[in-house]
């Protein structure tokens, strides 16, 4: 099954619309709670760097009885040390997106953390790609 | 279908059910269909929040709550009041006149079950430091809410405080005061007078126990109106009780909103209305927010005060129960007879205040294992196209969400749409006829020729 959803850039007050559909998704589906709760926060953390520094994008969710494969393709600035962005604590955010609660440079680990596997493909200047898959039985 | 049965205080009169479309509507977990001109209810989704017992213009909802006689079945019959009780009437009729007045019509002991936040409290600080790393805990006061987050939010089943109510410790202490004096328990009659269906329901079928300490259950509509034709057909105070202890501001406050977050400690929040508590708990349920120590979360606007069982205007109450807490504190009874009685029970409470473990039941399931609910998924977003977004309720469900759910759980058919109807009439795949017996299926009698 196929979902895509868009996300805006700056749009922070609909940051997470996508992880609530999936979750209700996932629900239905009877995947247990701990795996959905994986999913969602990963998820969410995701878009919210998709709305914070990308130029906006788009979410692909494939779901099959095995796996959840979620794609969050951005146009954007691009990541140009991905090791260091994976470093908890290291973020770029500005200090008006920290003040939202945001950007505490925990993103990319939290999500890797949750994940059962994780790709991030990034081009300076250009955009990024992350995906993130999680199984489901 | 859940085959486990569970208690629901809330029932739906067919007589008088005239089949519109209101409890539908409001209904938050889609728990309601109209079918064959009547509200259904399905058991396994509902959360005896009451919200459809408020908008039905009929009164074809009503609560089920036990017979007033059935107290004299014992001879010890013990009131068991919530404080939001005193809070229904008017400032100028006292709260020692409405006990006076329950000890009139037939119980011989009155208790304000709040009396018992205090032992609560010390038990809630115990359980924080036994679960440390659980965040937000959430209070299991209100059993609308339990129920809500078993059915809706299994995940956060793990962040509920597994403690006994307020009034589930009363029962427990009352029970034991009297049995201590040398009273059978045969003989001890425990009812308490209820603002919410939930409670109700939460008694008759208890989320983390066998069975309730509680007898039985009684109406605060009911309670309410025969104190108050009491009071007002003698006109005078009574004084068949003695000036009893008052509750202390803490015990007073707890069933309003923020009565519960003020008394944590670490950072907490309070969160009244269903809705508004299922959006939180969306968000909880993502870590969209974290870092919250505690959650008083409430079925009912202004919580117990805006109990579906309440006569009283709740902003009214709600200033009442405001003005008794402030008098209280300025009275400073703390140090009160009863609370000192209550010490002496303390250690037995606080051994019986655990509650096992609370199970989550997903109503959103669409099947058991994954292949068939991805299945019916598909399906459900195709037909989904089809449908008009309009959720006119027309098909007997809430949505057409609702519907397309219905349909591939084999509850309902596409052609229950007034819309698909309409279109496969101008094809001529339906004829008038058919799908005037259609609607008649879902409305009744109203599709009956005049």
């Amino acid at each position: 099954m196929h979902f895509e959803y868009n996300v805006k850039s700056g749009d922070f007050s609909n940051a997470g619309s996508a992880s609530s559909q999936i979750k209700k998704v996932l629900k239905q589906l009877n995947v247990d709670s701990v795996t959905i709760k994986r999913i969602v926060v990963a998820l969410y953390e995701a878009e919210v760097n998709v709305v914070a520094h990308s130029f906006g994008g788009t979410i692909f969710a494939d779901v099959t009885a095995e796996e959840i494969i979620l794609v969050l393709k951005d146009t954007g600035p691009g990541i140009p040390d991905i090791t260091k962005a994976m470093q908890e604590g290291f973020s770029t955010a500005s200090p008006q997106v920290r003040e939202m609660g945001f950007g505490a440079g925990m993103g990319l680990p939290n999500i890797k953390k949750n994940a059962d596997k994780l790709e991030i493909r990034s081009e300076v200047g250009v955009g990024t790609e992350v995906k993130i898959m999680v199984k489901l039985s | 279908m859940d085959k486990q049965y569970f208690h629901h205080a809330l029932k739906i009169s067919e007589p008088n059910c005239i089949g519109c479309t209101h409890c539908i509507k409001v209904c938050p977990t889609e728990a309601i269909r109209v079918k064959n001109g009547k509200a259904q209810l399905f058991e396994n989704r509902c959360v005896d929040c009451g919200e459809c017992f408020r908008v039905c213009p009929v009164n074809a909802i009503y609560v089920d709550h036990d017979d007033f006689n059935q107290i004299f079945n014992y001879q010890y019959r013990i009131a068991l009041v919530p404080g939001v009780l005193i809070g229904q009437f008017p400032e100028n009729i006292s709260t020692q006149q409405i006990y006076s007045v329950l000890i009139e019509i037939g119980f011989t002991h009155v208790f304000e079950i709040e009396h018992t936040v205090d032992i609560l409290l010390e038990a809630k600080e115990d359980f924080k430091k036994k679960n440390p790393v659980t965040k937000p805990l959430i209070s299991t006061f209100c059993p609308a809410v339990v129920r809500l987050i078993q059915v809706k939010f299994p995940a956060l089943v793990e962040n509920l405080i597994l403690l006994k109510s307020p009034l589930d410790i009363a029962a427990l202490y009352y029970k034991k005061l009297l049995t201590q004096q040398g009273i059978p328990e045969s003989e001890i009659g425990l009812f308490y007078i209820t603002p919410c269906a939930a409670k109700i329901a939460a008694v008759k079928s208890p989320v983390g126990e066998d069975k309730s300490a509680i007898t039985g259950v009684i109406n605060l509509d009911f309670i309410y109106n025969k104190i108050y034709k009491s009071i007002k057909q003698t006109g005078k105070e009574y004084c068949a009780v003695p000036q009893k202890d008052e509750l202390d501001s803490k015990g007073i406050l707890w069933s309003l909103t923020n009565g519960e977050k003020n008394t944590s400690s670490g950072r907490a929040l309070a969160i009244d209305e269903i809705h508004n508590v299922i959006d939180f708990l969306e968000k909880i349920e993502s870590e969209e927010i974290s870092d919250i120590d505690f959650l008083e979360l409430r079925a009912c606007d202004e919580s117990c005060a805006g109990g579906v069982l309440t006569s009283g205007n709740r902003f009214l109450t709600v200033e009442r129960m405001k003005k008794r807490a402030l008098f209280s504190d300025e009275s400073q009874n703390t140090d009160t007879c009863i609370s000192k009685e209550l010490q002496k029970y303390k250690d037995y409470l606080i051994d019986n205040m655990n509650v096992s473990k609370i199970m989550p039941r997903s109503m959103l399931k669409l099947d058991e294992d994954m292949s068939e609910p991805i299945k019916k998924m598909g399906k459900m977003r195709e037909i989904m196209d089809y449908l008009p977004k309009t959720d006119c309720g027309m098909c007997g469900a809430s949505t057409c969400q609702t519907l397309a759910e219905d349909i591939v759980m084999k509850r309902a058919d596409i052609t229950d749409c007034v819309f698909i109807q309409r279109i496969m009439e101008q094809k001529g795949s339906m004829s008038l006829n058919e799908a005037v017996a259609k609607m008649k299926r879902i409305w009744g009698d109203k599709f009956n020729t005049k």
